[in-house]
């Protein structure tokens, strides 16, 4: 467990758990990314206005406080595109399908204890294990 | 506007968030989920933390007639478990293990501009916009 990271885990989620009360306080919705942006592409979508700014505000925060050059995060992406135009599709898709992902349902989901929420956590939990299980020890790609 | 001032606002603390607990970088996400190797829990205490700050407060904002900036809090899906949530659910999984992207990191990396995440990005808006189009409602 060398690369644990307690103190920034901790006090990201605590960033994470009051921007999803402040939004439920002020919009009185809850903060699930996937259904924000998706539902931007939805025949009904009559206010992609705030949409929008919540997406703006995921790039602005980091920026911020990227420039500031405090805390440097270094991050790894996979650099094969197909890979990656694959995994945005199914991404994409699935969150459509199952109404959510890891914020909609396994922060605000799990906060009001729904079981749907709990059972859609559960489910793309083990399927992302399996997936990085089968990518890294049977397949062997890049750790 | 004063809706998409405040979803700014939640944005931004909410982008703030994922770049702190490092939830901005796939591979730190990928080590979660990697539990046959050197496994990194700091997911795990990203979700409890954040269940920690919302559980209380909610009880307190769900007390009040209304929201601050809005007429009426938006209710709850009730659909059952059901194949449609559970099918979603496991293909978004997939996707998350072959990337280490799930949608919020997702939009805050772009700040990287690396090829892979904008790859990623456009591809995911293409799914959720094929969702919506191959489940069009009936007229």
């Amino acid at each position: 467990m060398e690369n644990f990271t307690p103190f920034s885990a901790l006090a990201g989620g605590l960033l994470i758990g009051l921007s999803s009360a402040l939004f439920l306080l002020l919009n009185g919705r809850r903060a699930g990314i996937s259904s924000i942006a998706g539902s931007l592409f939805s025949f009904r979508c009559v206010d992609p206005g705030w949409r929008l700014c919540f997406l703006a505000g995921l790039v602005l925060g980091p920026l911020l406080i990227g420039k500031t050059g405090w805390l440097p995060v270094d991050v790894q992406v996979n650099d094969s595109l197909p890979l990656m135009a694959a995994a945005g599709l199914l991404v994409g898709y699935g969150t459509s399908l199952g109404s959510g992902c890891t914020s909609g349902h396994g922060i605000c989901g799990l906060a009001r204890l729904s079981k749907r929420s709990l059972a859609a956590t559960l489910t793309f939990m083990l399927s992302a294990g399996i997936t990085v299980y089968i990518a890294r020890h049977l397949l062997g790609a890049g750790s | 506007m004063v809706l998409a001032l405040s979803a700014l606002l939640c944005g931004t603390l909410f982008g703030l968030g994922l770049y702190v607990s490092q939830m901005i970088n796939p591979g730190k996400v990928l080590g979660f989920l990697d539990v046959a190797g050197q496994w990194d829990p700091s997911l795990l205490l990203v979700m409890a933390s954040a269940l920690a700050a919302l559980m209380p407060l909610q009880w307190f904002i769900l007390k009040r007639s209304r929201p601050v900036c809005t007429d009426s809090f938006q209710a709850p899906a009730t659909n059952p478990i059901d194949s449609r949530l559970l099918a979603g659910a496991a293909l978004f999984g997939i996707g998350w293990g072959l990337s280490g992207f799930c949608p919020g990191p997702a939009f805050s990396g772009l700040i990287y501009g690396l090829q892979g995440n904008i790859v990623f990005v456009g591809a995911m808006l293409f799914g959720m916009w094929l969702f919506h189009i191959l489940h069009r409602p009936k007229r």
